[in-house]
C-alpha cells in the first residue's frame, strides 16, 4: 500500500518539503495572485513616506473635497488632505497592528501552551484562566484600555492579543498532548534528555506548522478589528491615519464623497482576502489531510 | 500437518484476472504497481495472496473491488472477469450493484470499517435495504439470522450495540455478517485477522471457512502470515514487487517451492521450536524485578475507584547475555511491565533493581543518571525516530546527555552504523528516507549507543515483514553476544519468542501464569492458557524453513497448574 499517497511516509515528505523551492512553486494561481497583492500592499505601506505626493496630515482649506485630478489622484477630503497619501500611509499602522498582534499572540500562546501541554498540574490551572480570557470581547477590552491609557497602537495590540492568546494556547497544548505520546519522545526520555530539551527540541517543532497557519488568521482578524476599533473611535488616535480612521471620518461625507470610504475599504478587503488565502494555502500544504478533502 | 487438498478444477470459475496492470494515475511511463497479474478463483476455493508489504496484494484486491483511489492509481491494462462481467470497464453504478451481491470485502481493522455512531445491527441491515427490497421486519429477521450464523452471543443485545461496545473479534464477526448477508460469490478478506490476538484469530479463521462451506463462497484471502496460509489455503499465489512469482496448491508450495523468492520467504518464517538452550550465565543479575504492580486510575478525588490492575506481582531476574521473553495477548499487561521498568510510567508497587540501583521509587531527576543502564526499542519504527532529526543527531542525543563530546559521539555513531550494517552516509539522512527494517536498525543503534546493561524490546519486530524480522532478530542476537546485554523481549508472537528467548514468562490479564525456560514452557506448557496460545498459533506443526512437518512429539496434555 506504499503507493497510495495517504501513507504516513508521504505526509512527512510533504511537511519536510514545504520550504523547498519546487513545492512552493506549485501553489497555484489564486495563492500566487494573493501573494503578489500582499507584497504590493506591504511595500506600498512601508515605502509610503518616500513616494506619496502630500503630507497625509497637511490640511489645506483651499482644496476641500476636490474630485480626483492629476495632483490629487483620488481627490481630497473635507480638510483638503490628499486621500491617496492618507490611504497609502494608513496601511502602515494597520499592518503594524496586524503583524504585531499575530507575533505577540503566537509567542505568548506558544510559551503558555507548551507548559500547559507538558505539565499535568499546570494544565488544569492554565486552561481555566485561558477559558476566562476567551470570554473577554476584544472591542470591549479596547474601549476600556483606551479609556484608561488613551488611544495608542499598544492598547489596540493588547486588546486584540488578550482574546487571541487562549486560542493559540489550546492549539499548542493539543499538539503537545498528542506528540508527547509518540515513541520518539519516550525514547528521548529514556535516553536521559532533560525536560527542557524534550520540550524545546522534540515537542515544540511539531507546533510550528499549525502556528504559521493560525498566525495568518490572527493577522487578518487583527487588521479588521483595528479598523473596527478606529471606526468606533476606540482605536488609534484620530491624528494618525489608519484605514479605519479614514473610513470613520468619511462616514458623514459618504454621499458627496464615497471615495473616502471606498478606497480604504478596498485596501482593507484586498489585504485581508490575500492574507486569508495565503493562510489557507499554508494549511493545505502543511496539513495534507485538509488538502485531500478538497480533491 | 493436514493441508486442504480438495481439487477445484471442475468448480465454476468465479474470478478470472488476466494480465492486470495498475500504475500511477497519469504516469504511464512510471514503474507500474502491478505488472501483469493472472489469477483464477473457483467457487468454494480459498486462494491466499501472500507477500511482503508493498508487494501489491492490497492493490490487487482493491482493483477487483473497483475501489482504487482514482487520483493515485489507475488500471493500465488487462481484464478482471467476475462471472462474465468485465470489472475494468464497469461504470460506478454497475460496480455498486456488484459489490455486496457478487463480491464483498472485509478489512484488517474492523473498528475503522464500522461506523462508530450507528448500531451494528442497523449497519448490517443497511446492506439489505440498499440492495434488496425486503420489508423492514424481513430485513431484521434476516440480520438476526446472519448474526447467529457468525456465532455472536446474545444477538438481540449486540444488534443494538455500538461498535466500541464490542471486542475486536466480535467486530470482525459483524463485518463478516455484513459481507456475507447477500450471499456474494466472492469474498475478499484483506488481512482480516492481523489486528486480532491469536486465539481470536483462530476463531475468525474457523468462522470464515465454516461460512465458506455453507455458502460455497470463493475467498481471496490476503495475508503476510505464512502460518495462516498453511491453515486455510487451497491454493496460494506469492507476490513480489507487483508480480505473482509463484502460484500453486498449498501442499506443493510448502513442500516443494519452485521459485527462489518463495524459498527465501518461507525460510524466514520462524519455527515454534524453541532455540537450543544456552549455558546459564554465572554473572550477577542485571535486573531484578520484585513484586511489580501497576494499577491505572483508581484512587479518585471524590470517590475511590478500583482502577485497572494492569500488572500484578511480577517477579523475574535476567542475567547478562540472556533473554527473557514476556508473551501474552493484548491487554495481558506485558507492555505495562516494559514501560514500568523503563520508568516511562511509575509503578504503583514493587522493586526494580537495574545494575545495582533500585529505580522504581526514584524521582525523575534522581533517575536521570541511571537512565543509561537500560534502553528500549519500540514497536513502530515509523514513529520511534524524530522525523525532523537526522540519524546522526538521533544517535548522538543519548551520549551527549551523559557528557560525551559531540565529536566523540559522532565517531561512535559512525561505528554503530557499521554494527547495524547501514552505510555511513545514512547518518546525514532523515528517517523517512529509510525502510521500516532500516529504521528499526537505527533505533537499535540508538539504544546500543548508550552501552546499556539491559535492552527492553517492546514488540520490536512485530511491525516488520518476516524476512526483515529475521534480520533484525539476528542483529539483536549479535548485539547481545557482542556486548553481553541482558534483554527483555516483549512479544505476542510465540514463534519469535521461541527463536530468541532463553526464558519465557506468560502473562494473562496482568498475572504471570507461567514462567520457565523457553524449551519447557513452549514444548510442554503446564498452564491451560499457555496451551491455548500455542495451539492457536497458526501453522504451528509445519517447519516452513525446511519445507516439512515439524519433528516434535505432541505437547503433553493433561497436567495443569
Amino acid at each position: 500500500m506504499t503507493q497510495i499517497p495517504t501513507s504516513r511516509h508521504s505526509a512527512f515528505q510533504v511537511v519536510t518539503g514545504f520550504f523547498s523551492v519546487p513545492k512552493a512553486m506549485r501553489i497555484g494561481v489564486g495563492p500566487t495572485i494573493a501573494a503578489v497583492i500582499l507584497v504590493v500592499i506591504v511595500l506600498a505601506a512601508v515605502l509610503a513616506p518616500y513616494y506619496v505626493p502630500f503630507n497625509p496630515l497637511e490640511m489645506n482649506a483651499m482644496s476641500r473635497l476636490k474630485p480626483p485630478s492629476e495632483a490629487h489622484l483620488l481627490g481630497t477630503d473635507p480638510y483638503g488632505r490628499d486621500i491617496f497619501s492618507r490611504v497609502m500611509t494608513g496601511g502602515r499602522v494597520s499592518l503594524l497592528i496586524g503583524i504585531g498582534a499575530a507575533v505577540v499572540s503566537v509567542a505568548v500562546g506558544l510559551l503558555i501552551g507548551l507548559v500547559a501541554g507538558y505539565f499535568r498540574l499546570a494544565d488544569s490551572i492554565i486552561m481555566r484562566i485561558m477559558d476566562s480570557l476567551m470570554a473577554i470581547p476584544a472591542i470591549l477590552l479596547a474601549i476600556a484600555l483606551v479609556a484608561l491609557n488613551g488611544p495608542s497602537v499598544t492598547s489596540v495590540i493588547i486588546a486584540i492579543t488578550v482574546p487571541e492568546v487562549p486560542r493559540v494556547v489550546r492549539l499548542v497544548r493539543s499538539v503537545v498532548l498528542t506528540a508527547r505520546e509518540e515513541p520518539y519522545v519516550e525514547a528521548a526520555i529514556a535516553l536521559g534528555s532533560s525536560m527542557p530539551k524534550v520540550l524545546l527540541q522534540h515537542l515544540m517543532p511539531n507546533t510550528f506548522a499549525p502556528l504559521i497557519v493560525q498566525g495568518t488568521y490572527i493577522c487578518a482578524s487583527a487588521i479588521l478589528i483595528e479598523a473596527i476599533l478606529s471606526f468606533l473611535g476606540a482605536g488609534v488616535s484620530t491624528e494618525i491615519p489608519t484605514w479605519g480612521n479614514i473610513m470613520a471620518e468619511g462616514r458623514s461625507y459618504f454621499q458627496i464623497k464615497p471615495g473616502l470610504i471606498f478606497w480604504p475599504g478596498l485596501m482593507l478587503s484586498l489585504c485581508i482576502l490575500a492574507i486569508n488565502l495565503l493562510g489557507d494555502t499554508a494549511r493545505d500544504i502543511l496539513d495534507p489531510r485538509m488538502k485531500k478533502r478538497e480533491v | 500437518m493436514e493441508f486442504k487438498s480438495k481439487d477445484f478444477t471442475d468448480a465454476k470459475r468465479v474470478l478470472k484476472i488476466r494480465g492486470l496492470t495498475v500504475g500511477l494515475t497519469g504516469r504511464p511511463n512510471a514503474d507500474p504497481v502491478l505488472r501483469g497479474i493472472d489469477l483464477d478463483i473457483r467457487a468454494g476455493e480459498t486462494h491466499c495472496l501472500v507477500g511482503e508489504s508493498g508487494s501489491g496484494k492490497s492493490v490487487t484486491s482493491l482493483t477487483a473491488m473497483g475501489l482504487l483511489p482514482k487520483d493515485a492509481l489507475e488500471i493500465q491494462g488487462g481484464s478482471i472477469d467476475l462471472e462474465g462481467i468485465e470489472i475494468t470497464q464497469a461504470k460506478p453504478a454497475q460496480m455498486r450493484a456488484l459489490r455486496a451481491r457478487r463480491i464483498a470485502m472485509i478489512f484488517q481493522e474492523p473498528m475503522t470499517a464500522l461506523n462508530p455512531v450507528l448500531r451494528v445491527g442497523e449497519q448490517i441491515e443497511e446492506v439489505l435495504n440498499m440492495h434488496s427490497d425486503l420489508s423492514r421486519a424481513e430485513a431484521r429477521a434476516r440480520t438476526i439470522d446472519m448474526m447467529e450464523q457468525v456465532h455472536l452471543p446474545d444477538v438481540e443485545r449486540i444488534y443494538a450495540a455500538f461498535p466500541h461496545q464490542l471486542s475486536g473479534g466480535q467486530r470482525q464477526r459483524i463485518m463478516i455478517a455484513m459481507a456475507l448477508i447477500l450471499d456474494p460469490d466472492l469474498l475478499i478478506a484483506d488481512e482480516p485477522t492481523t489486528a486480532l490476538d491469536v486465539t481470536t484469530q483462530l476463531q475468525i479463521l474457523k468462522l470464515i471457512s465454516e461460512m465458506q462451506e455453507r455458502h460455497g463462497t470463493a475467498v481471496l484471502f490476503i495475508t503476510h502470515d505464512m502460518g495462516v496460509v498453511a491453515e486455510i489455503a487451497d491454493t496460494v499465489s506469492v507476490m513480489q514487487k507487483g508480480r505473482i512469482v509463484e502460484s500453486a496448491p498449498i501442499r506443493q508450495l510448502l513442500t516443494a517451492p519452485k521459485e527462489d523468492y518463495t524459498r527465501k520467504l518461507l525460510q524466514a518464517v520462524p519455527n515454534l521450536d524453541p532455540r537450543a538452550p544456552r549455558a546459564p550465565a554465572e554473572a550477577r543479575d542485571v535486573i531484578t524485578v520484585d513484586g511489580l504492580e501497576m494499577t491505572y486510575g483508581g484512587g479518585g478525588f471524590f470517590r475511590a475507584s478500583q482502577g485497572v490492575r494492569a500488572a500484578r506481582d511480577v517477579n523475574f531476574t535476567i542475567q547478562p547475555g540472556r533473554t527473557l521473553g514476556i508473551v501474552g495477548e493484548s491487554g495481558s499487561g506485558k507492555s505495562t511491565v516494559a514501560r514500568a521498568i523503563m520508568r516511562l510510567i511509575d509503578p504503583t508497587a514493587g522493586k526494580v533493581t537495574v545494575a545495582g540501583t533500585e529505580i522504581a521509587k526514584l524521582s525523575r531527576r534522581q533517575l536521570q543518571p541511571h537512565r543509561k543502564h537500560f534502553q528500549i526499542v519500540f514497536q513502530d519504527p515509523y514513529r520511534s525516530l524524530n522525523p525532523r532529526w537526522t540519524v546522526a543527531r538521533s544517535l548522538c542525543e543519548g551520549p551527549i546527555n551523559f557528557g560525551t563530546s559531540r565529536a566523540d559521539a559522532m565517531e561512535h555513531a559512525a561505528e554503530l552504523m557499521e554494527l547495524v550494517e547501514l552505510p555511513r552516509d545514512a547518518l546525514d539522512r532523515y528517517p523517512h528516507q529509510f525502510s521500516g527494517g532500516q529504521r528499526q536498525r537505527i533505533a537499535i543503534a540508538r539504544a546500543v549507543a548508550m552501552k546499556p546493561d539491559l535492552l527492553v524490546a517492546d514488540e520490536a519486530v512485530s511491525a516488520l515483514d518476516v524476512s526483515v524480522q529475521a534480520q533484525v532478530l539476528h542483529l539483536l542476537d549479535d548485539v547481545q553476544e557482542k556486548f553481553g546485554i541482558a534483554m527483555l523481549f516483549i512479544t505476542h508472537d510465540l514463534r519469535v519468542a521461541a527463536q530468541i528467548c532463553d526464558e519465557v514468562l506468560v502473562m494473562q490479564k496482568g498475572v504471570v501464569v507461567e514462567h520457565g525456560p523457553a524449551g519447557e514452557v513452549l514444548a510442554a506448557p503446564r498452564h491451560d492458557y499457555t496451551r491455548n496460545l500455542i495451539e492457536a498459533a497458526p501453522g504451528r506443526l509445519w517447519d516452513f524453513a525446511n519445507f516439512r512437518a515439524l519433528d516434535r512429539t505432541a505437547p503433553a496434555t493433561g497436567a495443569t497448574l
